[in-house]
């Protein structure tokens, strides 16, 4: 049989390689099989376990032609210091060859603090643009056509208000929520196991992410209502395989709250969307990308029941990881990223966002934030990887790698369904405690330099401090305090009691959608702190146990 | 006996960026240091009142959301208020190499930059706590 021959062949060349490594030795710490041959994939069924890209299992990617028909979205997450800074840079991006916007907002927004509040000194601007009312919002996205570009927020526990502040300023420009295209992150569990922008419990804010799938099925049709997050756990640090596996945990979580609010699966799960990292290993990523599309093609056909093919499919924005950064050096940050890019894009990813140089140190500035977007043209243009459908389909390697991730993955998902599902696991810090493994882990590789990071452990130089970093200014804080007593002078502050009184009173009953609600209060100007305290007062804060 | 270096990670501010504070807490720990980890959103008074109670000799505060300059030298101060001057203060995070001679004015003892091997941590409390 051909198989014995190969096997045989196989062990002849294994015996001789591992003689002669006392003279040739192997680099130490690899963490993959010398070789891979057919021998590698025995039984390995192309129809079943690949199959066409656009069909179940989605292994070989969403779409029927990828790239050929359009490269990814080149969506560059931007955002800094006021509404107006934050537009120039959005016009900057776009003007320059980006095919979709992504808001950063800063800290006190995405905890739901009003730029004045106690919380917010010092943190106005600093990691994204401050938003404190539609009014701010208005400012973003002047001379910006929401009907033609799609926008993806990076927001979570207030994500439905600043998704109705988006339809109420699309509304203004004439058009309807039902043309508009976008993404809101509004992945509560993950911020719990990993990130760390919640606000409400989790009870209550299952029923908002809920409202939120329920009100958009309806009305935004054409909207992501989630990007269930693996970037972030990954950047916390766990593997490749916990990213997927926690993240897909995650993402049954939602799917059986969504279900057990009473919605069908079919009506929601096609709008469901993803977050993954694109991580240093090009290859051991790619591997990633393919088999979580895989096992959630598999969760929602067998384990959901869910109908539609839209409902199967696992569409994807990706981020390069910022965690590999290095504030030594930075210049060679371009270089990871442009590798990132590479795994991110024969991954299959449907957006990509890339990390500009200086990113270990600060915001990027316009320059450094051109050379990551430029990364991404380069390789959609000028590298090749872009012109065939998952051309490492069919790679040994790739397809046994493929294949173990996806084993390691079920493995996760198996236990975290033993504890009771992703909220549990959460709650119990079984997630928190595996991510923080990991993480120490690779910090102890690092220090015993079995894994080198280059600059940083070894191929170390004299560092000159870095100049012409972005820097927000302390300033931005009372810039954004002024603006607020303008507003509450100015608006009606009438319709502002009556319509935060209507959203405490629905916040009570747990059959009520919240959406409109929080739409009509936006709508009167009233503040992201004043909508989010409504909600505090009723929902109560998260208490994070401190574990170690 | 000899009492135990005891050492509070604390997260000022609204940064939820805890990787680097739990990894630097848990090799403290394994350095023979007691160490508290405060968790998430702590407020200055909230770090003062846990330096207090659990009577540390160092304060080691993590931080990568660019509010260092507001936050570090306010919770130095209040540390000072509260008759603590013999705690080491020391800090980590995204903390730009411009700004280090400022928290070093305010009171913070060393700042240690991204890719500061755990090693230099455990050895600089060795050396400056008192």
């Amino acid at each position: 049989m051909a198989n014995e021959s190969l096997k045989a062949k196989v062990a002849a060349y294994t015996e001789k390689v591992e003689k002669s490594l006392a003279k040739n030795p192997e680099r130490k710490n690899l963490a993959h099989n010398r070789l891979y041959t057919p021998l590698d994939i025995e039984g390995f069924d192309y129809e079943s376990e690949l199959g066409l890209p656009g069909e179940y299992p989605f292994t070989r990617g969403v779409q029927p032609t990828m790239y050929r028909g359009r490269f990814w979205t080149m969506r560059m997450y931007a955002g800094f210091s006021t509404a107006e800074e934050s537009n120039k840079r959005y016009r900057y991006l776009i003007e320059s060859g980006a095919t979709g916007l992504s808001c950063a907002f800063d800290l006190p927004t995405q905890i739901g603090y009003d730029s004045d509040h106690a919380m917010s000194e010092g943190e106005v601007g600093k990691v994204g643009v401050a938003i404190d009312s539609l009014a701010d919002m208005e400012i973003l996205f002047d001379q910006i056509d929401l009907g033609k570009v799609s926008t993806s927020m990076t927001i979570n526990a207030p994500a439905s208000v600043l998704l109705a502040m988006y339809i109420a300023v699309a509304e203004k420009q004439g058009v309807t929520p039902d043309k508009l295209n976008g993404t809101i992150q509004n992945d509560v569990l993950k911020e719990y196991a990993a990130r760390g922008t919640y606000i409400f419990p989790p009870k209550p804010s299952m029923r908002l992410i809920t409202n939120i799938f329920e009100y958009c099925s309806k009305n935004v049709a054409n909207w992501n209502t989630i990007s269930i997050s693996g970037y972030h756990i990954r950047e916390a640090g766990s593997t490749a395989s916990q990213e997927i596996a926690f993240t897909i945990a995650d993402g049954i979580a939602y799917v059986e709250a969504a279900i057990k609010a009473g919605m069908d699966v079919d009506d929601f799960a096609g709008r469901l969307s993803f977050f993954w990292n694109a991580h240093n290993n090009v290859l051991e990523e790619v591997a990633k990308f393919r088999a979580s599309r895989r096992v959630w093609a598999k969760v929602m056909r067998e384990r959901f029941k869910a109908q539609k093919p839209k409902s199967w499919m696992l569409r994807v924005h990706t981020q390069t990881a910022g965690s590999m950064l290095t504030a030594q050096q930075p210049e060679n940050n371009i270089v990871r990223v442009a590798l990132q890019t590479a795994a991110a894009v024969l991954g299959g990813t449907q957006s990509l966002h890339t990390n500009s140089k200086d990113e270990a140190l600060a915001l990027p500035t316009e320059d450094s934030v051109r050379v990551a977007l430029r990364t991404q043209q380069i390789v959609a243009y000028e590298s090749g990887l872009a012109d065939v459908v998952d051309p490492l389909g069919g790679s040994y390697y790739i397809e046994a790698l493929t294949d173990k991730i996806e084993a390691e993955a079920w493995e996760y998902i198996k236990k975290i369904d033993e504890i009771g599902g992703a909220v549990v696991a959460i709650e119990q810090g079984y997630i928190q405690r595996e991510i923080q493994e990991s993480a120490y882990k690779w910090q102890m590789e690092v220090e015993n330099k079995q894994r080198i990071i280059v600059g940083v452990n070894q191929f170390q130089i004299q560092e000159k401090p870095v100049e012409g970093l972005l820097r927000v200014d302390a300033s931005v804080g009372e810039f954004q305090r002024k603006k607020l007593v303008d507003l509450r002078a100015r608006r009606d502050n009438a319709a502002v009691e009556k319509a935060l009184a209507a959203l405490e009173a629905a916040c009570k009953d747990e059959h009520i959608n919240l959406m409109p609600l929080i739409l009509d209060a936006v709508k009167t100007y009233a503040t992201l702190g004043e909508i989010c305290g409504v909600m505090r007062k009723v929902f109560g804060e998260y208490q994070a146990p401190a574990t170690l | 006996m000899e009492k135990r270096i005891r050492i509070l990670v604390a997260k000022p501010g609204l940064d939820g960026h805890d990787r680097g504070a739990k990894v630097v807490a848990r090799a403290l720990r394994d350095a023979g240091f007691e160490v508290i980890y405060t968790g998430l959103r702590q407020t200055p008074e909230q770090i003062i009142e846990a330096s207090l109670s659990e009577d540390v000799n160092v304060v080691a505060l993590s931080l990568l959301s660019g509010a260092h300059n507001t936050l570090f030298p306010k919770i130095v101060a209040m540390l000072k208020e509260k008759g603590m001057n013999d705690v080491l203060v020391i800090g980590g995070g995204v903390i730009p190499d411009a700004d280090i001679p400022f928290l070093k004015e305010s009171g913070v003892s060393e700042v240690f930059t991204p890719g500061t091997p755990t090693a230099s941590i455990i050895e600089f409390i060795k050396a400056n706590v008192k």
